[in-house]
């Protein structure tokens, strides 16, 4: 049993912190997000610059072998700085699928693009009606000749603006919700059938609706088996929401000590605001939170490679915890900034907002509740 | 960073579970703490495991501590809690134990480090009085100097199993007159037989007789008990109180104490079928079990940061305050997972000299009264208020 970082994630922790130091302060990351096309290639180019978009992979496919705990410590970094460019779908997500399953026609298609910075993908699971059941799918995909023609609509692609590539889950046989069935391809988000309609995030980032008309693709664009990728698809959500633990403790911890630095400064009936016992255990109790949230995402990291009910227990419970104390750190970051939390002037709001959507993304408290408990 | 137990910790494990399974006092069954357990019992592992060597594993190893790291330390809980084994009480181990060897001189350390050890002398703790409970360092008792001793007069309060005790750690307060309460108290050893020493029950909500006021009364004790500097007695206080928290999580116990609740919850009904399939009530069990996750790995962490040379600092609030929680969570859930088997006075109606349990099933008769004797911990220890007074000052810097 060991909690200590290597010295090479130390490094890459350094590195990452005086990137987001440097180059992220709120007022140039508020500029880029609400204008243009809303994130900064040119920090994409520094971190593949950086080694931070090839760590996950093998050398043999062209990266730096890290783990799931590099890609914490990177996420963490990225949490404190609101850093919105497309790490999750990109480097956990389709290299999460293309690691794990991909052929290896698909790893030299793909890898070499992602860990370059050149391949930008997103990850189209979500569906108007599909809430947070990946097999909930009316997306289909038909069998054409070697090839497959997919049909549909998928909501909320985060990142999708910005993408080359999309990963696509759709249905290829049985019915709306049976866990067999379910495909994901490899999508040219250039490819002949694809509409878009972008749209920018309450907490900063850009998605995308994504429409599927008879977009054809070949057979070298299905990851792993035709309907059977459910447990595929579970797997590579699961490192992906405990990549997103890891970055809500980044804007947990800067959220509180935000509002700590804030009760310091704001004086009201003549004294700073900290110096009350009402708003100190308030304060504890979300510094409280946030330590409790770091030990269930190192829990669910460490985990990622265990058997698989093991793995799921430990990322619900990180995922019901996190939710439940990104809400609370948000919201008691805002009441206690006050009228000025409410202004649009503050960084806080924005990892308020952050904080928000975090609980949304890949199943909510209640879904993550209800798989701990079955699997219980 | 990994979780992984090595093949020299996993054999360890075999060790460790094969000498409880063969030494833990068999009479005393897999229930940890009962009302009805006698004073030799609740010593009985204690005695074993000072004759193995075991009694005080986190102290240093000169003063006969075992050297195990971290993660043999946590092996060592959980592997108690699996039996639920009643474990040696704090007073002597974790509390004036460390004191003692820290801040003690040569004789105090030569004349009451074995007796902790071998579990042959019983300690409590003179801490709080009538006036003085989260506001410690109020304390009222005197020790006022005269030739080679002090008199010491004063109430102390919630002195717990004082009864039993042979020695007891007091707060004294040596000088009236220093500019901060913090200042004029010293931490002296009392001899619990000494004239002018009397302890009186407290009779609790949940109907046993663990806490006293004890009362002192011109009781004389040679100036050699005093411990460390006269009027420095906070500090060593304070001290004290981290080491209890430290251990005052309580994971590895929590832990069994679940498994007893699904098995609860497994047996009793709702609507025909067992209450641990009815989704609101599993709902809080996940909770719960997803709260204990969070704190087992936040307690690893601070053990190994204690590995790494940190002493128990403030963090130990955290574990003090979620632990408790935790702890009380577990009784709320188990008395409302008992149903109406919750109601009865159970000490009430048992017949003189019966082990039968009267009425309803046997996991049924101390849900009550657990619960009730648990509000305690968010109370004890420094309340978790005070716990989180510590953490504005220490953490947040406010």
């Amino acid at each position: 049993m060991d909690f200590n970082f290597t010295e090479e994630q130390e490094m890459v922790r350094d590195g990452l912190s005086r990137l987001v130091r440097e180059n992220y302060d709120w007022e140039t990351r508020r500029g880029a997000v609400e204008s243009g096309t809303g994130w900064r290639p040119e920090i994409w180019a520094q971190l593949a610059e950086l080694g931070i978009l090839g760590m996950p992979f093998s050398e043999e496919d062209g990266g730096f072998g890290g783990g799931a705990v590099d890609a914490m410590v990177v996420m963490e970094e990225f949490g404190k700085g609101l850093v919105v460019e497309p790490f999750v779908p990109t480097v956990v997500c389709a290299g999460g699928f293309l690691k794990h399953a991909g052929t290896d026609a698909q790893k030299d298609e793909h890898i070499g693009g992602i860990v370059d910075g050149s391949r930008v993908f997103a990850f189209a699971y979500a569906e108007p009606r599909g809430r947070y059941d990946y097999a909930d799918l009316e997306t289909t995909a038909k069998k054409d000749g070697s090839g497959y023609i997919l049909n549909g609509h998928k909501a909320v692609v985060v990142g999708a603006p910005w993408a080359t590539h999309l990963i696509v889950t759709a249905r290829s046989s049985g019915d709306r919700r049976d866990r067999k069935g379910v495909s994901v391809f490899v999508v040219d988000k250039a490819a002949a059938g694809i509409v878009t309609r972008d749209y920018p995030t309450v907490d900063g980032r850009h998605a995308s609706e994504v429409y599927l008309e008879n977009v054809s693709v070949p057979a070298e664009a299905l990851i792993s088996e035709e309907g059977a990728a459910l447990p595929l698809i579970e797997r590579v959500t699961d490192e992906a929401i405990a990549a997103q633990c890891a970055e809500a403790c980044g804007v947990m911890k800067v959220a509180h000590t935000m509002t700590v630095e804030y009760s310091r400064q704001r004086k009201q009936f003549g004294v700073p605001i900290g110096s009350f016992q009402v708003l100190q255990h308030r304060m504890v109790d979300m510094y409280t939170e946030y330590e409790q949230a770091v030990s269930l995402t190192y829990l669910a990291t460490l985990k990622l490679d265990a058997p698989e009910r093991e793995r799921k227990l430990a990322v619900s419970a990180a995922k019901v915890r996190l939710g439940q104390a990104a809400h609370h750190i948000g919201r008691d970051a805002i009441q206690i900034h006050g009228g000025m939390g409410m202004t649009d002037e503050m960084a806080i709001g924005s990892y308020f907002k952050r904080l928000t959507i975090f609980d949304s993304e890949f199943g909510n408290v209640d879904h993550h509740m209800k798989r701990h408990i079955t699997l219980s | 960073m990994n979780l992984e137990f090595t093949p020299e910790e996993l054999a360890f494990r075999e060790e460790v579970r094969a000498f409880i399974g063969a030494s833990y006092p068999k009479h005393l069954g897999d229930f940890g703490m009962r009302e009805d357990m006698s004073p030799e019992d609740m010593i009985a592992w204690h005695k074993v495991l000072g004759e193995k060597g075991w009694s005080v594993p986190a102290w240093p190893e000169q003063y006969g501590g075992t050297g195990w790291t971290p993660t043999q330390r946590y092996i060592w809980s959980e592997e108690n809690a699996r039996i639920n084994a009643f474990m040696p009480l704090p007073f002597g181990v974790s509390m004036v134990g460390p004191v003692i060897y820290t801040f003690g001189n040569e004789e105090q350390k030569a004349q009451h480090l074995p007796g902790i050890r071998s579990g042959d002398v019983w300690w409590c703790q003179g801490y709080s009085e009538p006036g003085a409970g989260s506001d410690l360092a109020s304390v009222k008792t005197t020790a006022v100097r005269d030739g080679d001793h002090y008199v010491i007069n004063g109430q102390k309060t919630w002195t717990t199993l004082a009864q039993f005790a042979d020695w007891g750690f007091f707060l004294c307060r040596t000088d009236p007159d220093a500019p901060k309460p913090q200042q004029g108290i010293s931490f002296i050893l009392i001899d619990m037989k000494s004239p002018g020493v009397e302890v009186r029950p407290i009779k609790l909500i949940d109907g046993g007789y663990e806490v006293n006021e004890t009362w002192l009364t011109d009781v004389r004790v040679p100036v050699e008990n005093l411990v460390g500097e006269e009027n420095k007695g906070w500090t060593y206080a304070k001290f004290l109180l981290a080491h209890e928290r430290s251990g005052i999580a309580g994971v590895a116990r929590s832990k069994r104490g679940v498994e007893k609740l699904r098995e609860i919850a497994g047996s009793e009904l709702i609507d025909g079928v067992p209450l641990m399939s009815d989704f609101d009530f599993a709902r809080k069990v996940s909770q719960l079990e997803i709260d204990l996750a969070a704190l087992e790995i936040t307690e690893l962490r601070t053990l190994a940061g204690e590995q790494a040379g940190k002493g128990p600092g403030p963090e130990s609030s955290i574990l003090k305050i979620k632990g408790t929680e935790i702890q009380q969570r577990l009784t709320e859930l188990t008395l409302e997972a008992v149903g109406s088997y919750g109601t009865p006075l159970y000490g009430s109606i048992a017949d003189a000299g019966s082990n039968e349990y009267p009425v309803g099933p046997e996991y049924a008769q101390h849900a009550a009264s657990t619960y009730f004797n648990m509000r305690k911990t968010s109370i004890y220890g420094g309340s978790n208020e005070i716990q989180r007074n510590i953490i504005t000052k220490m953490i947040l810097g406010l």
